[in-house]
């Protein structure tokens, strides 16, 4: 059964040849058993540290910091369950149960938080996440290659601009008195509309600017997995006589399928993160009632207005919820196309 | 042997070379208009005239972007954040990755699983944010750069890479009395060039870019990094209460687009100039990174 080690398995192999990327890809477990170096069986594992000292030596800050920066807070959750106090500390800060929790799901603005946290999710997934693998369908379908790699070069751009950067851009073609876009409605009669202080327009905003930054860039997986696919099942195909149409439906969509159906299921995994940097530098007082999402909900109020314990147990509830969906989905993906994470 | 291709196949084609020929457009026109508008007049930016080309050309917005001493103060601290930010990263990666590129290793699994859950597990935000005032290092320029220290995802692209290396070759310098650190600098980094340069363009990219963290982690305006700078420019005018300095910049006769427009152009420029080799390696980068996630 195809999984995701075995996907990336196939599509690493086929593309390390073209790439000359030395390294194969091997499974975890596989490594295990098969070391490039004889194990010296009669050293218990205090001797071989000692004889490699320097190796694990070199290890210490790597793992230090991955131990302070993303153990420690993720030990800090607690927090939510606690009344948090920023002198007494964690260790001392008074216990409350879920109080946190209650609060905020009787928080009277929680119904729109939610609602805008899922919609533009689901716009995500309904309009962003199909792009990449349309466009990645058309360029594979492309003959001149010169001008593959020209569209290629021209889309993966945007993906290394920063969100300050994008919404600069937005900003200016936007804009109601000079933006492109307005002069455009201008010529055709219309009304000017300012898009970015408009409640009404910022979901379709948040998607569109997400689609333009990383469609080419999430392209690449899926135009990795395309040149995956065996030649010659396309030969065997035309043989049989059928049209391009039939090759894309029989051949082109089963070799996509294993990739798409992981990403995706990333993508429900985190369904409640709708992407915090891009949808900050978006918003504003006049966007706030269809833009704000638990995100930047609990940037405002954790960071800025110093409610830690109520924003950490948000996160929380994020997580778990997230990997809920995600086990939820992986089973229903398992059981319907035979794919999965695990 | 050219076959004859059917109508509905050329109907096809010519779509597509046109969908994708717009998705190229919808990607350029953006940013060639930014930068035309830049390089305008202020009477023509404000009077709609600029499209993609510029309209008496002049460089009026950038002369007052580089007069202006909070820009080159900001400038200063990306500057130092991207060099110290990404020699810290480099530094780190190496060093972890080396000895977890080695099969032989006990412990390798423990060791691996330990740092792959931080990237199904993410850090979340609150409690970093405590962590690293706790530390005392809110409103410094240590809250940018040790927070993201070390990347487990690029730090998997860097084993991977590691692991084609021959052991041989390692085996032979210790043979020689090389020490282990000496390896890895004389050695192991000199053959991975590929994949440092990748990781270096990864890093300093990611920190060039960064707002968020800034815009966590510090308060005090003369430490704001370059992008945080420019939100705030952006976003001082987006709610249009800052009445008087529009009027300042009229006085100058810089209308507020054409000095954001400046400022934008000069924040994505390192970019641009980069673009071509990151092109080279970030794709080599992204397939990596794709199947290592």
């Amino acid at each position: 059964m195809p999984s995701l080690w075995g996907l990336r398995e196939r599509v690493y192999n086929q593309f390390r040849a073209s790439f000359d990327i030395k390294g194969d890809l091997v499974k975890p477990e596989m490594a295990a058993t098969a070391p490039d170096v004889p194990l010296r069986k009669k050293d218990t594992f205090f001797r071989f540290v000692m004889r490699n000292k320097p190796l694990y030596i070199m290890l210490i800050p790597g793992l230090l910091y991955f131990l302070v920066f993303k153990y420690v807070p993720l030990l800090g959750s607690v927090i939510a369950f606690q009344d948090y106090n920023i002198f007494k500390g964690f260790l001392k800060s008074d216990w409350v149960g879920f109080k946190w929790f209650v609060q905020f799901f009787s928080y009277p603005n929680l119904r729109r938080l939610m609602v805008n946290t899922l919609l533009i999710s689901l716009y995500q997934l309904v309009f962003a996440f199909p792009a990449p693998i349309i466009l990645a369908v058309l360029l594979n379908e492309l003959r001149n290659m010169a001008y593959k790699r020209f569209v290629q070069t021209v889309l993966y751009l945007p993906h290394f601009l920063s969100w300050t950067i994008v919404f600069g851009l937005a900003y200016m073609i936007l804009s109601v008195q000079t933006g492109l876009v307005n002069q455009l409605l201008m010529a055709l009669g219309r009304e000017p509309i300012a898009f970015l202080q408009s409640a009404e327009h910022f979901r379709k905003l948040i998607v569109i600017s997400g689609v333009w930054k990383e469609m080419g860039w999430n392209a690449i997986i899926f135009l990795a997995a395309l040149a995956g696919i065996n030649p010659s099942l396309y030969e065997a195909a035309k043989i049989d006589g059928a049209g391009r149409w039939k090759q894309f439906v029989y051949i082109t969509l089963p070799g996509l399928l294993p990739a798409i159906m992981i990403l995706l299921l990333l993508k429900i995994g985190h369904i409640l993160d709708s992407g915090l940097e891009q949808i900050y530098v978006f918003l504003n007082p006049l966007t706030l009632e269809t833009g704000e999402v638990l995100d930047t909900y609990t940037y405002r109020v954790g960071v800025l207005a110093g409610q830690y314990s109520l924003t950490t147990a948000i996160g929380l509830f994020k997580s778990v919820v997230g990997f809920i969906l995600l086990v939820i989905a992986n089973r229903a993906s398992k059981v319907t196309t035979g794919e999965g994470l695990y | 042997m050219r076959i004859k291709r059917s109508f509905g196949e050329v109907c096809f084609d010519i779509v597509n070379v046109t969908l994708l020929s717009l998705a190229c457009l919808a990607v350029m026109i953006p940013i060639l208009h930014v930068l035309a508008a830049s390089l305008s007049s202020t009477y023509a930016l404000t009077h709609s005239e600029v499209t993609i080309w510029p309209v008496d050309f002049n460089l009026d917005n950038y002369i007052i972007v580089f007069q202006n001493e909070t820009f080159w103060r900001s400038f200063g601290v990306t500057l130092i954040v991207v060099s110290v930010g990404t020699a810290l990263n480099m530094t780190l990666t190496v060093l972890t990755s080396y000895p977890l590129s080695k099969m032989y290793l006990r412990g390798r699994q423990a060791i691996l699983l330990f740092i792959i859950f931080t990237m199904i597990f993410q850090a979340p935000l609150i409690p970093t944010y405590l962590l690293v005032r706790f530390l005392g290092m809110l409103d410094t320029l240590w809250a940018l750069i040790i927070p993201s220290a070390l990347s487990a995802f690029n730090m998997m692209l860097c084993i991977t890479f590691f692991r084609g290396l021959p052991e041989e070759l390692f085996e032979a310098a210790r043979v020689d009395g090389m020490s282990e650190y000496r390896i890895v600098w004389k050695i192991v980094v000199p053959l991975s060039m590929p994949i440092m340069v990748t990781l270096f363009l990864f890093y300093a990219v990611a920190h060039w870019n960064n707002y968020f963290s800034a815009l966590i982690y510090i308060t005090d305006a003369r430490l704001r990094p370059l992008q945080l700078y420019l939100y705030q420019l952006l976003a001082q005018f987006n709610t249009a209460e800052n009445y008087n300095a529009i009027n300042e910049l009229l006085a100058w006769d810089v209308s507020p687009q054409g000095l954001q427009m400046a400022t934008i152009i000069v924040a994505t420029l390192p970019i641009l100039m980069i673009y071509p080799f990151l092109q080279k390696h970030f794709i080599k980068g992204a397939l990596l990174g794709s199947l290592k996630e």
